[in-house]
């Protein structure tokens, strides 16, 4: 049967690799033509890798919502973005009150954790909530329904944010502390891309080692595995999936609080709707039910998205080349994918499941 | 419905049928108008409807006409003696929202005048249906220079209060020019008509008057991190980035434009997308000293509007566009005062054309947004009130709005 | 006797009193307070706002299986005081502190509206109310059966044409004149009189015909029909359709026309979409890549602005079909790259295929051909035979033609021997492979076909339009259209149909709700998913696949 198949996609697959080699040759001339054109300083892409690492390490934050539920439920969850954007948003507002009390000025290592925790409560909430309303009782329908109920929620709470909080846009306050720049290799980069990067990956660690040492992640590693040979040996099934959402409802609701720090302003109620959708392509471009994965996901497509336009498409003599920084993220979603049909870190395993 | 419902349903409608037919009664007034007449009975009310964008992310926009509308209704309840009833329809920012919107409204022949739309698309797609129906439509923010071009997407019964982009577009240009000194310029849009229209004219006029453009380039609605375009931006180091979009992305390129090395030297100057009294607060410190090209909107009859505001809106305008929409609704009550005909029992009969001929006939007229006149093709806006502005420390720490620099 | 669950009472009285306090707080009922239903006295505000608090009364009472009426009425009661407490605590917490710089909805008018204009001594007032209505709701509930029943029916009725009364009125003043509107109509209200006399008849007309129902069980002789009745009636069902189909614009005046053109470029899309995720089971997320694909082509063929193919501007026509061409094989290429991959792993890649698309289409790049962010305008409306397609009402034809022809092509590939493959390959790829097909041309097909009627539907939209621009193709249109395919019933084409109408239609109707309307479609589409899985009308293999074990979706299901 393998040489039945072999002959039969042989064309196709020649046709891919082809396709490869274009876009890979096509990357390397642009590559090639920018770099020797030297239009920027080293310290302009030191820049843009550091911008590109600490937006990405946002995105696997959220990114690590739709790995974890994913694992666990098979499902997309859709309106994670928006779990991510009911936390930034309601906490924009404490933000602002701790900054016109001087509190922030004052002691902000501790009013950035109050931020923090307030956000992932709020997120958390919400992801609960939704599982419990839109996901929980089609828990046995084919996939594509909570799919669809997943795009409604989205739809449902993009709204009831504006109606609560109105469509002005808002942002967080300046912190004075984060301002300024450390040296990194002869680089000035901003502290608080600093911080952001780090504080992600440490939430990240974290966030690993409880799925893979404590027993409440190995129950979900069980559920993950075997919804029924979990139930037989004593798991709390509805439990193990309600601390995932709140699991992936926290990281989001901190992944909006890293968000205002990092990139203060723009805070309103569709700021969720394409993060999401970036986190979730970050997912799969890590391998989705994946959490090493969606890490590495979500900091290659920031990366991707940062350096792509001005590096690859300027060579290339494109015009208006951030305009394509979305194409461009794509575009190497689908070059990656043709590679590894199941992500990066993908188990092939997770092909059957798919 | 099924049979049954059909029975009890239809005598009640062949009901209604008799008694309309028996209850008719003579009217005194004649409609003569060549594309007919709208006609008010005693006690109804005047009806006028709005087609804004009042969904998704452009709702700040449609929130603030909204507003300002109901400001000036707010203003002049009645309008001879009677009442105005405002409708409105979401047109959102897209074409096919306005030609929706534009069939709805346009199916509602009690329709006098219509506000809208907030964004050209919409209005390109919305234009033909209303101007069939007879009706008249000012817009407060389209700006696209098409919609006044006979030659383009213009059509009877189309005015607006909103700038031609050729205007702000020049006016912009001619100050980083001649005021700033600026001889190479960077210009940024964001995939929306308007924003690329303006920019384009900014930079067609910057190199007629001998300017340098170094680089036109583009962000998507939506996007967070302008660090790569303005790293490519200041690659060139050119003299002023003129970037005429909106909030929240506009908050992004000033605040990141702090971060980026070879831009400490550029100016930075936005357009009235970004005249908004949260883009101070929105943007950070790196705000300050920043020109924005827009509407000149005088300073007492504005506070006294933005007291109005605060007292039947509630809050502040969310975005630029309110003294406009504004405008727009006094002009059109003024219209419909000076052609309506009077019965002597209290009907209004208001001719169609004839109101389209007065709201073209506007002249010097007194409005928010300075001194309008209407041109044949509903351009009202003549350019004249528009002025450079300059954020400072105090519109930073809330004082809106800032003080006009310059006027040509 | 048994005693009462209060548990059960004041969660449901809970509930209540958070869905009154949602409304609030989202800014509907101070909105829609605006919005009279039946004369002065019941306006949109009100239903948002008690209709949550009769609801507990009613549930409440019902969970009570052998409470007796007193019983039930003191249950109703306390749900409904019970419902009115997160409401009055609102009212208090913010009588101390202002909440409308957060929390814009939370403004004087509102406050006024909860407090019944009488400052917080309104609250007791406020109470009351809602105390009444949850004792009507208990008390409703103990009414017999039929009784019941037909109640509910008629005042949902009533509650339905007051509120479509925009639709209502057009329908009556395109059949009847303007005059007829002001008899039961004040503004966009109903009059009471006719509100009480609708409910009247109505609840009468429901009553009879349950107890009739009752009385007169189905004949199981008069059931079965013979072959020869069952293809007249489908006979007279064909041609009362097509006279319906035929009229419908006449009698619906240009708004409706429009809406019903909407709907049908949705049905162009669903059916489409149907081939590919509902046939061959290919989850995709980036649909509205070949509406843009056919939009754009249409655009750029028949303006001088575009491109001019040689000798001109070609006309609709002569466009139609290489606008649907070139999506085919538009559809060719982006399956290619990803025939190895599967369920969601697929489903972001189309996503990002329809995001590459339309970024293309907006880009500077490409705008000396594709118009970049100024689009394509004055696309020339179509005419043939000295009929110009400029009315709502006549582009209705186009696309209901477009849209019968689709489905005729789908019935016809559903029972071919592709639509077997499809159907095998959705079931399991692996084994379909071994059974022998081909699944590099089988994919592909479904590609292409799929392509090819979202090509149609975009170049009709791109005509009736008369320009096109990128934003019209964001991946709301391809959420939309999947949306519809799922809560119409996957596979189905009647389903489409159905689909279609209650995700596109009903949000057109229900403009008045502006912004709120996206809210209320999400709502929908959780409630719709819920109470019907499967959807409306689903195909007979995706109603036996549900209501085994345990459903499955295979191709697209684990």
């Amino acid at each position: 049967m393998f040489r039945r198949t072999l002959s039969r996609l042989s064309w196709v697959d020649l046709f891919l690799r082809a396709f490869q080699l274009v876009a890979a040759v096509v990357i390397i001339i642009g590559l090639v033509n920018t770099f020797t054109t030297a239009r920027y300083t080293s310290g302009q892409w030191a820049t843009l890798v550091f911008s590109g690492l600490a937006q990405g390490s946002i995105y696997a934050l959220i990114a690590l919502g739709y790995t974890l539920v994913y694992g666990i439920l098979l499902m997309i969850n859709f309106a994670h973005g928006e779990v991510y954007m009911a936390g930034a948003f309601s906490t924009v507002f404490l933000a602002i009150h701790f900054a016109r009390t001087g509190f922030l000025a004052r002691s902000p290592l501790i009013a950035i954790v109050i931020l923090i925790l307030f956000s992932a409560a709020i997120s958390t909430t919400i992801a609960v909530l939704l599982e419990r309303i839109a996901y929980r009782p089609l828990r046995n329908a084919p996939r594509l329904i909570p799919l669809i109920t997943a795009i409604g929620a989205s739809f449902a709470l993009q709204y009831t944010f504006r109606g609560l909080y109105g469509t002005q846009f808002r942002a967080y306050p300046d912190i004075a502390v984060l301002k300024g720049t450390w040296n990194i290799l002869g680089f000035d980069v901003p502290l608080v891309q600093l911080v952001v990067f780090l504080a992600a990956l440490g939430l990240m660690v974290v966030l690993y080692w409880y799925v893979e040492r404590t027993r409440a992640g190995k129950a979900m590693r069980a559920v993950s595995e075997d919804k029924a040979v979990a139930r037989l040996m004593g798991i709390d099934i509805d439990k193990v999936i309600v601390s995932t959402f709140a699991l992936g409802g926290a990281l989001a609701g901190a992944a909006g609080v890293f968000n205002g720090l990092y990139r203060p302003q723009g805070v309103f109620f569709l700021m969720g709707f394409f993060p999401g959708i970036k986190a979730f392509t970050a997912a799969v471009l890590g391998g989705i039910g994946n959490i090493p994965g969606a890490m590495m996901g979500g900091l290659l497509l920031g990366l991707i998205e940062s350096l792509g336009p001005n590096s690859v498409l300027e060579g290339l003599g494109i015009p208006a080349t951030n305009q394509l920084k979305d194409a461009i993220a794509f575009i190497m979603l689908v070059l990656i994918l043709i590679f590894r049909p199941q992500g990066i870190f993908g188990e092939r395993l997770a092909e059957k499941k798919a | 419905m099924s049979k049954r419902l059909l029975i009890p349903f239809s005598l009640l409608i062949i009901a209604s049928m008799v008694l309309a037919a028996c209850a008719g009664g003579a009217t005194t007034l004649e409609c003569t108008d060549a594309i007919g007449c709208v006609e008010v009975a005693p006690g109804e009310a005047i009806h006028l409807a709005y087609m804004l964008t009042v969904s998704g992310a452009t709702a700040t926009l449609g929130d603030d006409s909204v507003g300002a509308i109901r400001v000036a209704l707010n203003d002049r309840p009645e309008v001879l003696g009677h009442s105005i009833e405002l409708t409105g329809e979401d047109s959102g920012c897209s074409a096919e929202g306005g030609q929706t919107a534009g069939t709805k409204v346009a199916a509602d022949t009690s329709v006098v005048a219509i506000v809208g739309t907030n964004c050209s698309g919409a209005a390109f797609a919305a234009l033909p249906t209303i101007s069939e129906a007879g009706m008249l439509m000012c817009s407060p923010s389209n700006t696209n220079p098409g919609l006044t071009d006979p030659e383009g997407g213009w059509l009877p019964g189309y005015y607006r209060t909103a700038h031609n982009d050729k205007f702000q577009g020049r006016i912009a240009a001619e100050f980083a020019y001649n005021e700033l000194g600026a001889r190479s310029a960077a210009t940024i849009h964001d995939g929306s008509p308007y924003a690329q229209a303006l920019q384009q004219v900014f930079a067609d006029t910057f190199a007629e008057l001998g300017g340098t453009i170094t680089f036109q380039g583009a962000v998507n609605v939506g996007d967070t991190d302008m660090r790569g375009i303005l790293t490519t931006v200041a690659a060139d180091g050119p003299d002023i980035l003129y970037f005429p979009i909106f909030e929240p992305e506009g908050n992004f390129i000033v605040a990141q434009a702090a971060e980026i090395a070879g831009m400490e030297n550029t100016i930075l100057m936005g357009a009235d997308g970004l005249l908004a009294d949260t883009f101070p607060e929105n943007s950070g410190e790196n705000v300050v000293g920043v020109y924005l090209s827009g509407p000149y909107v005088s300073g007492e009859t504005y506070d006294a509007f933005l007291a109005k505001w605060a007292e039947v809106v509630g809050g502040v305008p969310p975005s630029g566009f309110h003294a406009f929409a504004y405008d727009c609704t006094n002009m059109i009550l003024d219209a419909i005062e000076s052609v309506a005909q009077q019965g002597s029992d209290g009907t209004l009969l208001i001719g169609r054309q004839a109101l389209r001929d007065a709201m073209t006939a506007t002249a010097n007229f007194d409005g928010l947004t300075g001194l309008l006149t209407c041109n044949e093709y509903g351009d009202c806006a003549t350019g004249e009130a528009l002025a450079v502005f300059q954020i400072t420390e105090a519109e930073l720490g809330g004082g809106w709005p800032p003080a006009a620099i310059w006027t040509p | 006797m048994k005693t009462i669950q209060w548990r059960t009472t004041l969660r449901y009285g809970l509930l209540g009193g958070v869905a009154a306090l949602y409304f609030s707080a989202i800014g509907m009922v101070e909105l829609f307070a605006g919005r009279n239903l039946v004369g002065t006295t019941i306006n949109m505000g009100h239903i948002l706002l008690y209709g949550g608090v009769v609801a507990a009364g009613f549930l409440a009472a019902r969970s009570e299986a052998h409470a007796r009426l007193p019983q039930r009425l003191v249950i109703g009661l306390v749900a409904g005081l019970v419902a009115a407490v997160p409401t009055i605590a609102l009212v208090l917490l913010d009588s101390v502190w202002d909440m409308e710089a957060i929390f814009v909805s939370m403004n004087n008018p509102l406050i006024r509206l909860l407090t019944l204009g009488r400052g917080l001594p309104g609250l007791g007032m406020f109470l009351a109310v809602c105390g009444a209505l949850g004792l009507a709701g208990g008390g409703y509930n103990s009414m017999p059966g039929e009784h019941k029943a037909a109640g509910a029916r008629a005042l949902a009725l009533v509650l339905i044409v007051a509120i479509f009364s925009d639709l209502v009125t057009q329908v009556m003043s395109n059949l009847f004149g303007r005059g007829s509107l002001s008899l039961f109509f004040a503004g966009k209200a109903l009059k009471p009189a006719v509100a009480i006399v609708l409910f009247v008849l109505m609840g009468a007309v429901f009553y009879f015909r349950a107890v009739r129902k009752a009385r007169t069980p189905l004949d199981p002789e008069k059931v079965k029909v013979d072959k020869r009745t069952r293809l007249q009636r489908q006979v007279v069902q064909f041609v009362v359709v097509g006279i319906i189909l035929l009229v419908a614009p006449q009698v619906l005046g240009s708004f409706l026309s429009q809406v019903l053109f909407e709907v049908g470029r949705f049905v162009l899309l669903g059916l489409g979409l149907n081939i590919v995720v509902g046939y061959a089971g290919l989850l995709d997320l980036g649909y509205v890549a070949f509406f843009a694909v056919g939009a754009y082509t249409m655009g750029l063929l028949t303006t001088a602005t575009g491109l001019n193919m040689g000798g001109g501007v070609m006309n609709f026509w002569l466009a139609l079909p290489v606008a649907v061409l070139i999506s085919v094989l538009f559809g060719i290429l982006l399956g290619f790259p990803v025939l190895s991959l599967r369920g969601d792993y697929l489903a972001i890649v189309t996503l990002g295929f329809g995001e590459i698309v339309r970024i293309l289409a907006l880009s500077d790049w490409l705008k000396p051909i594709m118009g970049g962010a100024q689009g394509v305008l004055f696309i020339p409306t179509p005419h043939i035979f000295g009929v110009t397609f400029d009315t709502p009402q006549k582009m209705y034809y186009l696309v209901v033609l477009g849209a019968l022809l689709a489905a005729f092509v789908s019935i016809r590939l559903r029972d071919s021997r592709l639509g077997r493959q499809w159907m095998a390959m959705r079931e399991d790829e692996d084994v379909a492979e071994a059974m022998g097909i081909n699944l590099v041309q089988t994919k592909l097909l479904a590609f292409a076909i799929g392509a090819g009627f979202s090509g149609l539907g975009g170049a009709i939209f791109a005509a009736r339009l008369g320009n096109v621009f990128p934003h019209s193709f964001n991946l709301l249109i391809s959420l939309n259209a999947l949306s519809l395919i799922i809560v119409g019933g996957m596979g189905s084409i009647p389903g489409v149909i159905v689909g279609a109408v209650a995700l596109v239609g009903l949000p057109e109707l229900l403009r008045e709700f502006q912004e709120y309307r996206l809210l209320i479609y999400g709502i929908l589409l959780i409630v719709m998913m819920l109470n019907r899985p499967e959807g409306f009308l689903p195909a007979e293999v995706f109603k036996r696949e549900l209501h085994a074990e345990e459903g499955e979706l295979a191709g697209t299901g684990d």
